[in-house]
Formats: structure tokens, sequence, C-alpha cells
């Protein structure tokens, strides 16, 4: 049985939490202004070009927020420890939400600019394909009850399913080169670099406002859950368990 | 010394599961004739045209062996948890990768011998025309079985243990296959000259790196998840 472990307690508190996420949200909205504004009309893509600035950043967030979980699913596997499990999982969610946010946002960039909703192109398929393999983590995790076995093999999916990242990123390139160029703009004027490094940022601090807050939560419903798990070994006593 | 006890270990684990395959044959004729059956599907849904026929028969036999193999998976660890011989096993002294190169030898015959079934109906049923460079084909069916078997063996320990299990399984297991399904379709195609303009050899490579990468992942991360 874990026992409720009594290292720092690194829970944020909901209010220090709060400020940092109003403020995250305020860069966030200010970057966006910045880079909309000062950034010129695209000459193919005009202003379809202003996309970029949340679909570029998602995307890194959604990769970053991977390794997250792979670096504290790996951790978990070789000390163990509540608090690497609960992070690995808000990561694994956070980092969902951004890969379905990357595609979604992805979509409604190619369909003026390329014509299709969707094309097999190697950055798209691969960003499918891990959001795919994500959903199956935290699958995983709601389909086990016993927190032990959840965090073991969570850790377990979760550094396997990083470990897949690149190759499934190289066959897809493979694959799709030799059915169409990827056509995806590659170069980048630094008229808009600047806005989007600004924008990565902002977006790094939401990143980080959404897992730890999603780590709190986390902590107080295993909070809950050890308490029902004494209640109910305390309770009763026949329990079957 | 210590390695051939882990040797005979793994063996007596596998010979177990195929004995006990082999004495039910319900289940390997049940899976081979779901593979059969999604071959079937698969024709009547993308024919009759021989030429699209033809053209579809890799990737057609590649997904009727992931379906039906996924089932297989979950059978291997079903029997003993049914019975509660999952924890006597793993009480027997050892280490606890034996467990799982067991189960693993006893899926890649399983699975093969699916194949063995599935690839020729396949074969007839698309028309597939035989070229002489069958015997890399042969290899490149054999990498990608292993492949799909290693990965299906390391998932199943969970899924078969979890609520859902039916539905769990295919759901990790499938995008993580994504480089198999791909490597093992393109080399075939290419190698059938289904698809002139693609280097086989390349994608045997990939099949090799992805098989060594998870075989070596899995038999460490085994020992977590298998604990009782």
């Amino acid at each position: 049985m874990s026992s409720s472990d009594p290292r720092r307690p690194t829970t944020p508190t909901p209010r220090s939490n709060a400020w940092f996420g109003v403020l995250a949200i305020l860069i966030l909205i200010a970057s966006q202004v910045y880079a909309i504004r000062t950034s010129p009309a695209e000459r193919d893509m005009g202003d379809l070009q202003k996309i970029m600035y949340v679909h570029v950043p998602a995307a890194w967030m959604a990769f970053l927020a991977f390794f997250v979980v792979f670096v504290y699913s790996v951790r978990y596997l070789w000390s163990g420890g509540e608090r690497n499990d609960l992070l690995a999982a808000s990561a694994a969610e956070v980092g969902a939400m951004f890969t379905g946010l990357t595609l979604a946002l992805g979509m409604l960039w190619g369909r003026p600019t390329w014509g299709v909703w969707w094309a097999w192109d190697a950055r798209l398929t691969s960003t499918l394909v891990l959001f795919l393999i994500f959903v199956g983590y935290l699958a995983l995790r709601s389909f086990v009850d016993d927190p032990d076995q959840r965090a073991r093999w969570s850790a377990a999916v979760g550094a396997i399913g990083a470990i897949n990242v690149p190759i499934v990123y190289m066959s897809v390139r493979w694959w799709s080169t030799l059915h169409q160029p990827p056509s995806s703009p590659d170069t980048l004027d630094s008229a808009y670099t600047f806005g989007l490094r600004l924008n990565a940022i902002a977006m790094l601090l939401v990143l980080i406002y959404f897992i730890r807050t999603r780590y709190a939560i986390a902590r107080l419903e295993r909070e809950t859950e050890h308490a029902a798990q004494a209640a109910a070994l305390g309770g009763d006593g026949g329990g079957t368990r | 010394m210590a390695w051939r006890d882990n040797w005979r270990r793994v063996g007596a684990i596998a010979r177990k599961d195929l004995t006990t395959e082999l004495r039910a044959k319900a289940g390997f004729n049940s899976v081979a004739s779901l593979g059969v059956t999604i071959l079937v599907l698969l024709g009547l849904a993308l024919g009759p045209d021989a030429a699209a026929l033809r053209n579809a028969a890799v990737g057609a036999v590649w997904l009727a062996t992931l379906f039906s193999s996924v089932l297989a998976f979950n059978r291997s660890y079903q029997v003993e948890l049914e019975t509660g011989a999952l924890e006597p096993l793993l009480l027997y002294p050892g280490p606890r990768w034996t467990v799982f190169a067991g189960k693993l030898a006893g899926n890649l015959a399983f699975v093969s011998l699916m194949v063995a079934i599935v690839v020729p109906v396949g074969i007839v049923l698309f028309g597939v025309r035989i070229v002489p460079e069958w015997p890399a084909i042969l290899m490149v069916l054999a990498l990608g079985v292993f492949g799909v078997t290693v990965l299906g063996t390391f998932y199943a320990a969970m899924a078969s243990r979890s609520r859902a299990r039916e539905v769990l399984l295919p759901l990790l297991l499938f995008p993580m296959l994504v480089p198999v399904l791909l490597a093992a379709t393109m080399a075939t195609r290419a190698l059938l000259g289904l698809d002139v303009m693609n280097d086989p050899s390349a994608w045997i490579r990939l099949l090799l790196g992805f098989d060594v990468i998870f075989l070596v992942a899995t038999l460490l991360a085994f020992e977590h998840v298998i604990e009782a």
C-alpha cells in the first residue's frame, strides 16, 4: 500500500496558482495582439498566416508536455513516488488537450491554404498518432482502480509510448514523402519569428499553469481516495475488497 | 548456469501456454477463422475489381493479422487469470522477465500459425502473384509479427487485468504499431513490385530497429507491470 507521501508539500496553493494563471493568460493575450498587429500580411496566405501564432506554439507545447510525461514516468519507474505519477498524468492530460488543439487549428489553417481539411502529411499524421497514443494512456488510467497498479502501469505505458514518438515520426515521414511532398511552409521570415517566440513563451506559461492546476486537482483526488480507503478499512472491517 | 536456468524457465512457460492452446483448439480455430472472415469482408468492401484488390492485398492481410492477433494476446493471460494461476506463477523463483519471454514465445508460435493460415488465404482471395523475392517477403512478415507480438504481449499483461480489456488492448496497441504497419506494408508492396519508387531495405531496417528497441524496453519494463 502506498502511504501518503510526507515530503515537501509542492502542491501550489490555490491562490498563488490562480494569480499565476491570470498572469499567464494576460501575457498570452498581449503577445497575440502584439504578433497579430506587428506582422505584415503574408504574400500568399495574407492574414491567414496569423493562425500560426496559436497553432505552432500549441504544437510545441504538446510535444513538450509529452516529454514531461516521459521524464516523470521514467522517474516513477526508477524510484516510485506519488508525485511523479500525478505529474506525469497531469502532463499527459494537458498534452492531449494541446495536441487536440494543434490538430483542430491545423485543420482550420489547412482548409483555406491547402484546400483540404486533412492531408496525410508527415507532421499532421504523426501528431494524430501521438494523440491516439496518449488517448490510450488516459484510457488506461481511467480503467484501473488500484492507485498503485495504475501508477506503475501508466508509467510503463507513458515511457514506452514516448520512446515511440520519434519512430512514428520517422516512419510516417518516409511513408508520406513517397506519395506527396510535405507542403507546410518551413522557412520563416524574420518579421514573424519574434512574434512566434513571444507567443511560445506565453503558451509555455499557460502550459505550466494548466499542469500545476491539474496536479493540484489530482492531489486532492488522491487524498480523497486515501481517505475513502482508510474509511473502508477502518469502517466495517468485513469488506470483501 | 543462471542463464541456462532462465532459458529453461522461458521454455517451460511457452510450452505450458502452447499445451493449453493445443488441448483446447477452439481458441486457435476461432481466432484464425476471424482473420479469414476479416479478409473476406475487406475483399467484399474493396472489390470486386481485381486490380484494386491486388493493390489492397498487403494492407488487408496486415489489418486482418492485427485485428485477430489482439484476441490472441488477451487470451494468453485470460486462462491464468480465470483460474487464479498468475500469482503462483509469479511466486516461482527466477527473474520476472522470463515470464514475459515465455509468454512472448508462446504468442509468437500462436500468431505465426495464424499468419500461416491468413496469408495464403489472402494471396488466393486477393489474387496476389508470387514473386521470386518471396523469401524477403517472408522475412518482412516475420519481423512484423515479432514487433506486433512483443508489444501485444506487453500491453495485454495490463489490459487483460483491467476493466474493459476488450477495448483497452487495441486502443493502447494499435497506435503504437503504426511504424510496424507502415514498414511491413511498404516493404512488402515494394518487394511485390506494386510500388516501384520504393526501397524495401530502409523499411526492413526500420522494422528491425523497432523490434530490437521494444524488445529491450518491454523486457525492462515488464517487472513493473506484472507485480501483483
